[in-house]
């Protein structure tokens, strides 16, 4: 899996989802496998306020030619990893384009305005429908649901690293993954780890 | 071990920028750093603390941010390095030190690290800590990008020492916390022997008592020691400059602007017309390079954010040396090419370009953006910030909340920083009415509990946090007990400085090296200092309330302790007490009763509502088992279980 060049340079990957979910640390172990692989990567983070239930979005710019600016430009997304379904959505306002490829974890995460009856979560299927009204190629995961099966629900988040190495066009894969994992991880998590990384790779295929 | 501590010299290697300017401390061979936690600078103090072992440091989260300075300044005078780490905010709390200190001078290099959070990321304003430079009169560095961020951390020490005076490093949210590849240098292995000289001349530098006086003298030291920065600024590598030579637009700017003037240019694709003028060292000014630059072009466009301090600076040179560069057009915040609020980004500065330039410039095709903005607007609820499912700060608002509405005399709640400055919105029941700065909730509390002589019949209470207390609530709550103000302090007292990531205050048995040191105890001060005091646990809600009714009936200055530790602390994260589930057969729906209590007022991201069932439903992965909802459910239809 994986290609050794880059579609665009840079190539903006934006991972975003809800505060707890793992965001951050899924931005930093795709990033630093790109770092591996001697690529020029920045990172963007909005985490500051963002408690458990806030937005928290990351922007990971990959290069061969320095550093970007830490927030994608207007319209220019090539990947987005929506950890939660709805905040795909949100992201395409700013970043989106009819080519940009984007990965969906199925599992809402109910904003307390939505839980308090103020607004209204849109049905998943709805929510496909829009996906894919902004852009040609949307998958949709599992990945909590898979996660919860194999123990622990904060696994959706490699589940989804998993995913978008799956599609074949990041210059990086398992083995990358393995390395970082290796380094920061102790050993007895590592099996586990991987075990989500392969469930996520296998995804896109089988959706398609 | 700590990739901040790797020994391989010349490893790139991909750090945030606050860790970049950690690695720069610890090849400068830093000895001593402290602070106090603030978004987005806490990372570089929790970083070097974590070192502090393996490389000989000494590192504290200091009570508050003056004390930090002070503790670090002390390390250079003793001719140590010391470096200190603070947001924006914290350094207008270290400010009075900050005019004395630099008055006086250092000896060991010392920086000071400023963080800024243009846009107000993770702050209550958005305000600038680079005119401390220009006020107090020390140079000013800003990394415009990570390798930047710790190189030039590593220089600041060494032009500390040769002007022997404090350095400032200002970095900002995109920059502290964005990441980028850093290629590592050589850690020091420098091990010097702190000794405090104070019997030479007054006027000796290195060897004389550390005083601001005779003022004339040392003022007009520190002003030639600007001058001698100013030539070494002239110099400096960190000032770089891409584009034409004769470009139709000069861009000039610094820190992490430089990156989205960069991704500006490349969008627009005007490397040819437009200079990208990067400076690093933005205060004071380096004049002849500045001349240089500002000849070379009739069009100058200054991009920074918040306040124009770069364009004033710039503008001031640029009339002075009229004669000689001639007359320039300048855009920037004062003729609003560029907003003058809010962080920048890529598009602002493109959008800027494009309109001096004449160019034509479709970031989205217009159709799209319509669609995209719509789909967002109709499909993506808002997610408002919340208090976590579990966090104290819900239960113990709902407590107060309900025993001002019983106590029925229009009572509010005075507040200041921290995860409970939330309480201002619907998630703490929107109890908290003044918020400003660290410490101020008690203090504006005290004035209003002087005001019933005037006819106020409100009862004057205020929050603060657990940190913030020995931050700077000590001293208000002096003032209002020497003056016999009528007020209720309650201190959420969450065991650990919650909103920054946990980092250890006073009242704590850990410091942040992980060392013992003895804790001081909240309700023990609040009584000696001669307040009323109670503790209580929030997650026993009705016995809290109750307490509150009673202590907010009695005269005096009356503290309630609400203790319970932050459900994301080290101890408690991903511990459930309780299993928490719903009865579906007891939960009355709609018809309840209660106009949905649990889950249209108690509002937890974990006890959602169920559209098709219409009932409550608790969603395992997010509910932290604390089991408060289950003490709110009027027909007893939200069950808890203890965990074994």
């Amino acid at each position: 899996m994986g290609t050794q060049t880059l579609p665009n340079d840079p190539f903006n990957i934006i991972i975003t989802g809800v505060g707890g979910q793992g965001n951050v640390l899924a931005s930093r172990v795709l990033a630093n496998m790109l770092v591996r692989r001697g690529y020029d990567v920045t990172i963007g983070e909005t985490f500051g306020a963002s408690q458990r239930g806030g937005s928290v979005m990351s922007h990971i710019r990959v290069s061969t030619r320095g550093a970007w600016s830490p927030q994608i430009p207007k319209g220019k997304a090539d990947m987005v990893v929506s950890l939660e379904p709805v905040e795909a959505i949100r992201v395409m306002k700013d970043y989106g384009n009819e080519e940009v490829r984007i990965l969906v974890n199925d599992r809402p995460i109910y904003p307390v305005g939505v839980i308090a009856g103020e607004l209204n979560y849109p049905a998943l299927d709805e929510i496909a429908g829009a996906l894919k009204d902004l852009s040609k190629h949307v998958w949709f995961i599992d990945a909590t649901e898979e996660a919860i099966r194999l123990g622990n629900p904060i696994l959706g988040n490699v589940i989804m690293i998993g995913a978008a190495c799956g599609l074949g066009i990041l210059p990086v894969g398992r083995a990358e993954f393995a390395e970082v994992m290796k380094e920061s991880l102790a050993a007895d998590k590592l099996e586990i780890n991987l075990a989500a990384f392969d469930l996520g790779a296998a995804k896109p295929a089988a959706a398609a | 071990m700590s990739k901040l501590i790797d020994p391989r010299e010349g490893v790139r290697v991909l750090l945030m920028g606050n860790e970049a300017i950690v690695r720069g401390a610890l090849e400068a061979g830093v000895n001593v750093a402290a602070g106090y936690p603030g978004t987005p600078s806490s990372e570089i103090v929790q970083n070097l603390a974590d070192v502090a072992g393996e490389r000989n440091l000494y590192v504290e989260w200091s009570v508050n941010e003056k004390v930090a300075m002070e503790v670090a300044a002390a390390a250079s005078f003793a001719k140590l390095r010391s470096l200190c780490a603070m947001k924006q905010n914290g350094v207008n709390v270290a400010s009075d030190f900050l005019l004395h200190l630099t008055a006086a001078g250092t000896r060991g290099g010392m920086v000071l690290v400023t963080c800024d959070d243009p846009g107000a990321l993770s702050s209550v304003n958005e305000g600038e800590s680079r005119h401390f430079a220009r006020m107090v009169e020390v140079p000013l560095l800003e990394p415009g990008d990570f390798q930047e961020a710790k190189d030039m951390t590593k220089w600041a020490f060494e032009l500390s020492e040769e002007i022997r005076n404090l350095v400032v490093l200002r970095s900002v949210t995109r920059m502290s916390h964005a990441s980028g590849n850093v290629t590592l240098g050589r850690l020091s292995d420098a091990q010097p022997k702190a000794e405090f000289k104070y019997n030479g001349f007054i006027l000796d530098p290195l060897e004389g008592p550390v005083v601001s006086a005779p003022v004339p003298y040392k003022h007009t030291l520190q002003q030639e020691k600007l001058k001698r920065v100013r030539e070494i600024f002239e110099e400096s590598p960190f000032n770089t400059y891409a584009g034409p030579e004769k470009p139709d637009l000069l861009v000039v700017t610094s820190s992490a602007c430089t990156l989205y003037s960069r991704e500006a240019i490349d969008v627009l694709g005007v490397k040819d017309r437009v200079g990208l003028f990067k400076l690093g060292t933005t205060w004071p000014l380096p004049p002849e390079l500045l001349k240089k630059r500002l000849a070379s072009t009739d069009q100058v466009l200054i991009v920074e954010e918040v306040i124009p301090f770069l364009e004033e600076n710039v503008k001031i040179l640029a009339a002075e040396t009229a004669r000689e560069i001639g007359v320039k057009t300048f855009f920037g915040k004062n003729d609003g090419t560029l907003p003058s609020i809010g962080e920048l980004n890529p598009d602002l500065v493109a959008v800027a370009i494009a309109k001096i330039l004449g160019i034509d410039h479709v970031a989205m095709p217009p159709e799209y953006e319509k669609k995209a903005t719509l789909m967002s607007f109709a499909k993506a609820p808002n997610r408002e910030l919340t208090f976590c499912p579990g966090c104290p700060h819900r239960a113990s608002f709902w407590a107060i909340h309900h025993a001002l509405l019983m106590d029925n005399r229009l009572g509010f709640v005075c507040g200041d920083i921290g995860c409970y400055s939330m309480a201002a919105l619907p998630c703490g029941f929107s109890t908290l009415k003044t918020l400003h700065a660290m410490g101020s909730g008690t203090g504006v509390a005290s004035g209003f509990g002087q005001l019933h002589r005037f006819g106020m019949e409100q009862p004057a209470m205020t929050v603060c946090g657990d940190s913030t207390f020995f931050a700077s609530v000590m001293p208000a709550l002096v003032n209002a007990i020497h003056h016999r103000a009528e007020l209720t302090v309650v201190v959420l007292d969450n065991s650990g400085t919650a909103m920054t990531g946990f980092q250890p205050h006073p009242g704590l048995k850990v410091n942040a090296m992980g060392g013992d040191v003895p804790a001081l105890d909240i309700a023990r001060i609040c009584a000696a200092m001669g307040a009323k005091v109670e503790v209580r646990d929030p997650f026993q809600i009705e016995e809290t309330r109750e307490t509150l009714i009673r202590l907010l009936d009695q005269k005096g200055v009356k503290v309630l302790i609400m203790r319970q530790m932050c459900a994301l602390s080290p101890e408690k994260r991903a511990k459930k007490n309780y299993e928490v589930k719903v009865d579906e057969a007891l939960c009355l729906g709609e018809t309840c009763g209660c106009n949905r209590l649990c889950t249209r007022v108690f509002r937890c991201p974990a006890l959602v509502w169920d559209k098709e069932r219409k009932k409550a439903r608790v969603d395992e992965v997010l509910c932290a088992g604390c089991g408060v909802c289950a003490l709110i459910c009027p027909a007893g239809a939200i069950r808890k279980e203890e965990v074994a």
